[in-house]
This record gives structure tokens, sequence and C-alpha cells, in this order.
């Protein structure tokens, strides 16, 4: 697999020393989705991918940077501006034979296409009784930190993951994002890619070959032995940053990354909080029936006669997405973090 | 009206032969007797409800009999009864998800070349862009016939379909079935600027508004719509003017909106009266022929009738089967757990 479109976008170092594998690569995830979306679309003559300004000008993340040139505008292109249209048009080509991956700008665009993602895409398998499989892979750039306008910071999992028929992921890292998308872009079911768009640009080892590192359930990015941390997308780095500063108090903290927030990786959550016996749940979303609810319920039905504490929540409040002035009021911080933490390591039971 | 003249001549497969206009004909009286007896069919408790489409029959055999099944795709809401018997569908099948056996239809979609039934309104224009834009991919010649009724076209979805297909030279023809009412709501008070056709002009794409009563005018249509956007032409809108005989469904009472008079006033001739009418004036078929075909209506029915009455319920496993291609393990769970407790194995 050549990799001309990357080498172009520049910034990526092939790591030669000894105690790495060749395979392994530093790059953004910008560009690690980049390139999973190249190979897929050579390796599967059904992919296709469009969406709003994702054919010449790349996307406006550049996410698909390079890809229209390199595989042609009938494979990559642009349409009109509408979200519910893009979805749509989504279901009739899945039904004849294509891989659509089509690309919805942010994140807060997906409600005008509300119902044809939940009414037509989730359920037409189920309708058509198995005949019309929908191989959608819709990607949302998702979640806040970029001090973007509204309706450009919204967190939709919880709504997604409640729609029976779909699926839905989120990356953490640049090698979540290469795997996972690569993964999810050839599964016959529908998948919601959420992308932390706060994440895009910054770096880390991505691993092509990944032997033996299925792309499947959640994984434990830091082990501890005190508390789990469960998180996704831009949490899960926030979480190991949390990890490290509680480690200097002597505070051993297991992180989570969930990855699949449906299906939820119950097993996974059951061994890690089995053994630590405390968790807290972080997510930018707003708190009342968000995805931490059901992971705490989870965790409680798994581990509830070993829990040293009720499962916390440190989440976004219960408001609409606030404007970048106080996005950093809302989204969970170092601080909201290491409180919830401490809340967990000092309850006693009544 | 034909706002944008279409990029083809008037027909390309000819006017319609005497033994085609007797077929139409014995097509239309299968549809209207299945209709009328599947309200009945609801009265006796066989069926828990149905949409009827009673007045349109001209309208859904005529555009349906324009589609070729061996490379277009279509596109129905939940009241094309008429376009799937015309294209040969398995009618036990079609009519099961009045039945509530299963809301699709137990049909096979793909081999019908017919998508499963929907049930949101404008729910599926564009899915026929996007299978009609597969075929450009792939240089393929399939058009995707598209239908809705006055109501959806109220429907942003219809909008983004029009544009999406125009923008992109889609081959697909968008036929609305103009029957007057959407449940309680006249047309007048759903379509602004005089018609759903007049729109068509916006988009750059050529519009038939056509007598939907006349199934000739259909068919002919219908067959042009279909070679302009085969032919690489674009997207073609065709308005078809009905009347919506009967209620919205079995659960519907017109009375509350309209009153008999008016109804008799506003539906003008029932189309099957009219074709048989034509027939017997150009001596295409005599009154043995309409015997035959009204018998063989009713032995089509009985044999429908008894399949829908045969039916059992899905297997309840089918309700977690079928949601994914790939089951997810809290699925199977839930799917262990109702077998435990519902089931008792």
């Amino acid at each position: 697999m050549s990799n001309s479109i990357l080498e172009s976008t520049s910034g990526e170092s092939t790591a030669m020393s000894a105690d790495k594998p060749v395979s392994v690569t530093v790059m953004s995830m910008q560009q690690a989705l980049n390139r999973a979306l190249d190979e897929v679309l050579a390796e599967n003559p059904k992919a296709v991918i469009f969406g709003e300004d994702c054919g010449r000008l790349g996307g406006v993340f550049r996410i698909t940077d390079g890809l229209q040139a390199r595989h042609g505008a009938q494979r990559v292109f642009d349409t009109p501006l509408a979200e519910s249209g893009i979805l749509g048009m989504s279901v009739g080509l899945a039904m004849a034979g294509f891989h659509p991956i089509p690309e919805v700008q942010f994140d807060g665009f997906a409600y005008p296409a509300i119902n044809q993602i939940v009414c037509q895409i989730a359920r037409m398998n189920y309708r058509s009784r198995g005949t019309m499989p929908m191989p959608i892979t819709l990607r949302v750039p998702s979640f806040g930190g970029i001090r973007a306008p509204e309706h450009h910071g919204e967190s939709l999992e919880a709504l997604f993951a409640h729609v029976p028929g779909l699926k839905v992921v989120s990356p953490s890292n640049p090698h979540e994002a290469y795997h996972l998308l690569k993964y999810a872009a050839t599964r016959p079911d529908p998948v919601i890619f959420m992308e932390p768009k706060s994440r895009y640009w910054q770096k880390g080892e991505v691993d092509f070959a990944a032997d033996g590192d299925a792309p499947t359930g959640s994984k434990v990015m830091r082990e501890g032995r005190h508390l789990t941390l469960v998180a996704w997308g831009a949490m899960v780095s926030r979480c190991l940053q949390v990890a490290e500063l509680a480690a200097e108090d002597g505070i051993d903290i297991e992180v989570l990354d969930l990855r699949w927030l449906k299906p939820i990786d119950a097993a996974g959550l059951a061994a890690s909080v089995r053994k630590t016996r405390r968790a807290v749940v972080v997510h930018e979303a707003p708190l009342t029936s968000g995805l931490g609810a059901e992971v705490a319920q989870l965790i409680t039905q798994s581990c509830f006669d070993t829990l040293k504490a009720p499962v916390e929540r440190v989440t976004g409040f219960d408001v609409p997405y606030p404007s970048g002035d106080l996005e950093d009021e809302y989204i969970p911080n170092i601080d909201r973090i290491l409180f919830g933490i401490q809340r967990v390591l000092e309850y006693k039971r009544g | 009206m034909d706002t944008l003249p279409l990029a083809v001549p008037d027909d390309d497969a000819g006017p319609l032969t005497s033994a085609q206009l007797r077929e139409l004909y014995s097509l239309m009286v299968a549809v209207r007797h299945l209709d009328r007896s599947a309200i009945a069919w609801q009265r006796q408790g066989i069926i828990p409800g149905y949409a009827p489409e009673l007045g349109q029959e001209a309208a859904q055999v005529g555009s349906g009999y324009a589609v070729d099944t061996t490379r277009d795709f279509v596109f129905p809401t939940y009241r094309e009864m008429g376009v799937a018997r015309t294209m040969g569908v398995d009618m036990v099948g079609y009519m099961s998800t009045h039945k509530a056996t299963w809301h699709g239809g137990l049909y096979d979609p793909v081999k019908s070349r017919l998508a499963p039934i929907q049930a949101v309104v404008a729910g599926s224009v564009l899915h026929a862009v996007g299978w009609a834009h597969g075929q450009t991919l792939e240089q393929k010649d399939g058009v995707a016939l598209t239908y809705f009724g006055d109501g959806a076209s109220s429907q942003g979805d219809v909008h983004e379909a029009m544009n999406f297909a125009a923008v992109m030279k889609a081959p697909v023809v968008f036929f609305v079935q103009n029957n007057g009412w959407a449940i309680s709501v006249p047309t007048e008070r759903q379509v602004a600027g005089g018609s759903v056709a007049a729109r068509a002009a916006g988009y750059g794409m050529p519009a038939l508004q056509i007598d939907g009563n006349d199934v000739v005018a259909v068919v002919e249509a219908t067959r042009r719509a279909f070679a302009h956007a085969r032919r690489g032409n674009g997207p073609v809108l065709i308005e078809a003017m009905t009347y919506r005989r009967g209620p919205h469904s079995t659960s519907d009472d017109p009375g509350r909106y309209r009153s008999l008079d008016e109804e008799r006033n506003d539906a003008g001739e029932d189309p099957l009266e009219r074709l048989r009418q034509r027939l017997l004036a150009d001596g295409i078929a005599d009154e043995a022929f309409f015997a035959e075909a009204i018998a063989a209506a009713e032995a089509e029915e009985e044999h429908i009738r008894a399949g829908i009455q045969a039916l059992g319920s899905r297997p309840g496993a089918e309700m977690f089967d079928l949601v994914f291609q790939e089951t997810t393990p809290a699925l199977q769970a839930q799917a262990a757990n109702w077998r435990e407790e519902s089931e008792h194995v």
C-alpha cells in the first residue's frame, strides 16, 4: 500500500528504533483516518465517500484530503448541503450494493438527518428481513473543545446508542482511529463513527500491523489497582492525564477506553472493576440519561458485591452546549475528574 | 402540463396493443377486487387494518406496468398495492404487512424489485435517488421509480430528493399520486403554487401532469419518463391527478371532512369504468372478457385470502435475529432472557 497522500500531508515520521516494529508510524488522528479511508477505498470497490465538501476540499477537517484526486470523483464526491439527503441517499446506495461512508460535517448537523438515521438506516435490515443490509459507516466529527459555533460541539452517543439497529464507536487516539475506522467500514451493519474533533491534530504512534489487537470491545489504556476511569473519545487522554497526577499521590488508576458505545463491552467493564472495585465514568455529554448511566448500571450489575462505592459520573451538564468562552466550564476537566475520584475513594458505607 | 420538455419522443415502445390493454384491464380488476376485499377482511377481523387505494387503480397499474423488473427498482409507500400486483410481487407476502405479520411485508424486496413497504411519509424518496445514483456510478441503465402523495410533497425530504437527483442527473422518476386528500386535508391546503408538477421547473426537471385516472395516459407518460431517465437525461416528475375514493385507512371516517355529494362531484369518472367503456367502444373486449376478468380476480382474491389466513405469527426470535447482520452480546442476552421467560425453554 502506497501512502503518497500521507507523505504529501507531511508531519509523520517512521519510528526506526530497535524496540518498535517497523509498522509503527507517528501521525495525527486526521492522518490516521485519512489513511484508513484511503485503504478502504483501495480494498473495497463498492466503498464510496460523500458529504458536504468531502470531495475537492477534502472535508473541513481534511479527513478526506486527496482521496478524490486519488480514487476519482465517482468514489469520493460532494453532495448538496442537506444532511437528510446525504443519509437518505446512503440507504439507496446500500440497497444497490454499495458501502456508503457518508460524512456529516459536524455532530449537530446530524439532527436534520435523524429521521433517515433512526427510521430508515437503523431499521432497513430489520424491515427487509435481512435482505437489505445497511453497511453504512457514518462519520461524525463529534464532541466539543474547539471553540466552535453553536451546534458544532454536541455529544450524540446516547441518542444513537438508544436506537435499535445502530452501532456506535469512538476512537481516542490515532492508532485507535486507524484500526476502528478500518474495522467499522468493513462491517455489514450501520456504524456511527464519532471522531473526537479536538483530537484530530494530536499525534501518536500508529501500529498498522497491530497483530492480536482486536478492534472490538473496550481497551485498557493504563492498568491500575485502585479505581477504573471509564471514558471514550477525547476524554480518554484527559483521564490518562488525571491518572498520572493521581499516581503522584499514590493512587493507582486504571483507564478503560470504552471504544464501542454500542455494543458496550460489559465483560471488559466487569473485568476491570472487579479488580479495582471502584469506578468513575467520564463523558462530555449531559448527565441525565447519558451513557454514563448505562455504564454505571452494567458495572453495578456485574460488580455489586465487591464495589466499594457507588459508580460516580463526571459529565457535561444538563444545559445546551455553551459558547467557547464557557466550554472549559462545561467539559469535564482534570479538577472535576479528581473530585469525582475523591468522592469514590472517600465513600463510607452508611 | 409540460413545464420542461422531455428529451425523448412520445413513446419508445409504440402504442399499447389490444392484448396489453386487456391485460391492463385485468390487472385493474384484480387490484380493485383485492382492495375492496381487504376492507372486508378488516371488517371480518382477518386483518387489523388496511389503507385502500380505491380510485387510484389507473395511476398504480399504469405506472407499475412501465417498470422493467430486470433492471429498474421501485420505492413504494404504504398504499401501492396496485403497483405491487402489477409488478408480479407475491401478494400474500405483500398483504402480510396489513395482517401485522411484518412491517415491511414478507415478500423478497430484492427479487421483487420493490423496496419494503414504507410507513414514513416521503421516507423512501431519497432512497430512490441513492439507488439511482448507484446506477450512474456503475454505468448501468436501471431507473428508480419512487411513489409519494400530495401530502408527502410537503415533506422536506421530497425537496432534498428532487434537488439531489437534478444536481446529480440521477435516473429517477418521481411519481406523485395527487389523490386530493392527505387524510382529511385537501390538496389546496397542502400544495402551494397550484401543483406539485409546477415545482419541477425550479429544479430544471421535466414534469408531466397527467390524468391519473386514464390508465393509457399513465402508461405512456411513465414510459416516456423512464426513457428520458434511462438515457442519462436526469430525473422526471409525474403528477398523476386522481382521487382517493375511499377512506385514508380502515380507521378513518371521511364523513368528518367531506360529504358524499362532494365525493361524487370530485372523484370524476371511475378509472376502471373508463377503461371498460374504451375497450368496448374500440371493440377490444366484450362482456365475456369482462366476466372472465372478474372471475379471475375473485379466484385470485380467494387464493390470497387463504394465504393470509394461513399465515401464523413470525417466530419471536426474529425480533432479535433480524436487527443486525452481526448480532451483539446484549441482544443475544436479551433473546436468551426472552426465550427463558416467554417460551420457558
